[in-house]
């Protein structure tokens, strides 16, 4: 049983951990909150709601909306937050959310305010381990392989190659290293594409793992995205992962065998208001200077 | 009758929305929990008069003080964590108090709250004696933004508002100026939601959640951030579009995301902000002398 909650809660944390990944990476360098990040993962689920309901091939359907998301967070990139640059970040802050909030509701207009059922599960069969008392489920197996895979790819990218090292460079000094003659907006194009990108592949993932999409299913992540990337210390991708999987752990722990007068979902800004306080800079951030 | 009831929405928003300008617009702090004062403000109210049998004109100095007094520490936390942890914060709280609204049996959890009739000299507070009561408090609101706005108190805010560091070289206690607009902004927030709790006769968490925040942010936006009038007109446009434009209603949360963006994008000081088309028609069409204008302050009302 204990297994079984341990490797719940890590596969809870790699969605949670995907969907902050994005707005990590964008805070990184321009020091703006993006909370409309959180609607790529209910954009990205319907677009592969949609291509599967045509195709009916996940792989396509996948793949789809994990692309033309990206392209989406390209465009906000590109329309709204590339002319704010020059303004105090209250005000991309309060753009982003109204982008969100925005965006929730043309779901809803347009796919409908109902639950939708996305049967493409059944791709891996859920397989029970007799020995150690733990069901493995074929969805989880997708969770965590994509995860460790789009991991990987962003820790490579980062680390192993030319416009890794501008990010680097840029997440340092934006300034100086366009001085140096680096295309900085090429670097946080890339930021955007990744971020939506990521966010994209959390929510189709959640949407095959449920079996339904609906227009609101980005809320509860988007607040946990916020609580996760503040814990990890704002714009410090490795923080984010570690912080994501201590509150997908943690709620799914505590849920599981302390219990917890509030409900799961207010778990997560509970630890979060706690650590604040303790450590304003978050886990893994480093301290500001005053 | 409907007007009326029309009139007392947009009053209590108006409220609201001042109340956000002072911590946000003055002091340049984000709060994007604000819903959660006004909550506070409507459960002390509602569980004052309903469980401890106190009268509705105690129970609404209460409310405030109550709220005055969260957003307080509020602001205690604000001098630790700043900006963007900040912003966060004040969502996590408003999330983590619906919950608790929502869950603890002692606010009702999700049945919501019945609540007590306000009552004047013994008899009951109907709809017009609710719109003197606001009008009186809209007043006081507005009068206490003119004073702060064009005191040295209003300076030293937007002193912090456009450089903390700069503003504390000065001497001026930064810290101690981001709690009093807590303080305040709370406060008045909690006078509100006392308001809206016995007007309504009803409430629950949901009345009181992250989308309000999100309103009330969109109302001080649209009129202007830092602004004196600029809430007033937010607030009102805002609570009055729905009733006169249906879609506007079917599209709540459409309209006002999108509002947030456009304004952000295309005009962030908000309609009658600095060099706004509006605010420059106001200011040519009145030729008189600039006099109300604070020095260095730059924000018309």
């Amino acid at each position: 049983m204990f297994l079984q909650q341990v490797v719940n809660g890590i596969v809870v944390g790699s969605v949670y951990a995907l969907t902050a990944l994005g707005a990590t990476l964008v805070y990184g360098i321009l020091r703006i909150l993006d909370i409309s990040n959180a609607a790529a993962y209910a954009t990205g689920a319907y677009i592969a709601f949609f291509v599967y309901s045509a195709t009916g091939n996940l792989l396509l359907s996948f793949a789809a909306g994990v692309v033309l998301t990206a392209l989406l967070g390209l465009a906000v990139q590109r329309y709204l937050f590339a002319p704010l640059m020059e303004k105090p970040p209250l005000v991309s802050l309060i753009a982003s959310i109204g982008l969100f909030i925005c965006t929730q509701d043309l779901l809803r207009l347009v796919a409908g305010p109902q639950i939708q059922n996305f049967h493409a599960g059944g791709v891996l069969p859920n397989i029970y381990l007799e020995r150690i008392n733990l069901t493995v489920y074929g969805s989880w197996v997708i969770v965590l392989l994509v995860t460790a895979a789009l991991l990987a790819f962003l820790y490579l990218l980062l680390n192993h190659s030319a416009i890794g090292l501008a990010w680097r460079a840029t997440a340092q000094d934006l300034e100086t290293t366009q001085a140096m003659g680096i295309n900085t907006n090429r670097v946080i194009a890339l930021n955007f594409l990744l971020g939506y990108g990521f966010a994209a592949a959390a929510g189709i993932m959640v949407g095959i793992m449920y079996k339904y999409v609906f227009p609101t299913m980005g809320d509860v992540p988007a607040y946990k995205m916020l609580a996760v990337i503040v814990l990890g210390g704002l714009g410090n991708p490795l923080g984010t992962v570690l912080a994501a999987m201590i509150i997908g752990l943690a709620e799914t722990l505590i849920g599981g065998y302390i219990g917890f007068f509030l409900p799961r979902d207010a778990l997560a800004f509970v630890i979060l208001i706690l650590i604040l306080l303790w450590r304003p800079q978050g886990l893994l951030g480093r301290r500001q200077a005053n | 009758m409907y007007e009326q009831v029309v009139a007392v929405n947009a009053g209590i928003f108006m409220l609201l929305a001042m109340s956000l300008n002072i911590i946000t617009g003055f002091a340049g702090q984000p709060n994007l929990g604000h819903a959660a004062f006004f909550g506070i403000g409507a459960y002390t109210s509602a569980l004052l008069v309903a469980k401890a049998k106190a009268g509705f004109w105690l129970a609404l100095p209460a409310a405030g003080l109550v709220a005055g007094l969260t957003g307080m520490l509020l602001g205690l936390i604000s001098v630790r964590v700043r900006e963007d942890f900040l912003a966060v914060t004040t969502i996590g709280i408003n999330f983590v108090l619906v919950a608790v609204f929502q869950y603890v049996p002692f606010f009702g959890a999700s049945l919501g709250l019945v609540v007590p009739p306000a009552t004047v000299f013994g008899r009951r507070l109907d709809t017009g004696g609710f719109l003197i009561l606001l009008l009186v408090l809209n007043i006081l609101v507005y009068l206490l933004c003119l004073r702060v706005r064009f005191s040295w108190l209003g300076l030293a805010l937007g002193g912090i508002r456009n450089d903390e560091q700069a503003t504390a070289s000065l001497g001026y206690n930064v810290n101690r100026f981001k709690v009093f607009a807590f303080t305040i902004g709370t406060f008045i927030a909690g006078l509100a939601g006392s308001v809206y709790a016995h007007f309504m006769g009803f409430i629950m968490s949901t009345d009181f959640s992250f989308p309000v925040s999100v309103s009330i942010m969109a109302m001080a936006v649209l009129g202007g951030l830092g602004t004196i009038s600029g809430p007033l007109l937010g607030a009102a446009i805002l609570t009055l579009a729905p009733e006169i434009f249906r879609f506007v209603a079917d599209y709540r949360m459409l309209v006002y995301g999108g509002l947030l963006v456009l304004m952000m994008r295309f005009l962030p000081q908000g309609l009658l902000g600095e060099n706004s088309p509006l605010a420059n028609l106001l200011e040519r069409r009145r030729p008189g002398p600039a006099g109300r204008v604070a020095p260095g302050g730059g924000n018309r009302g």
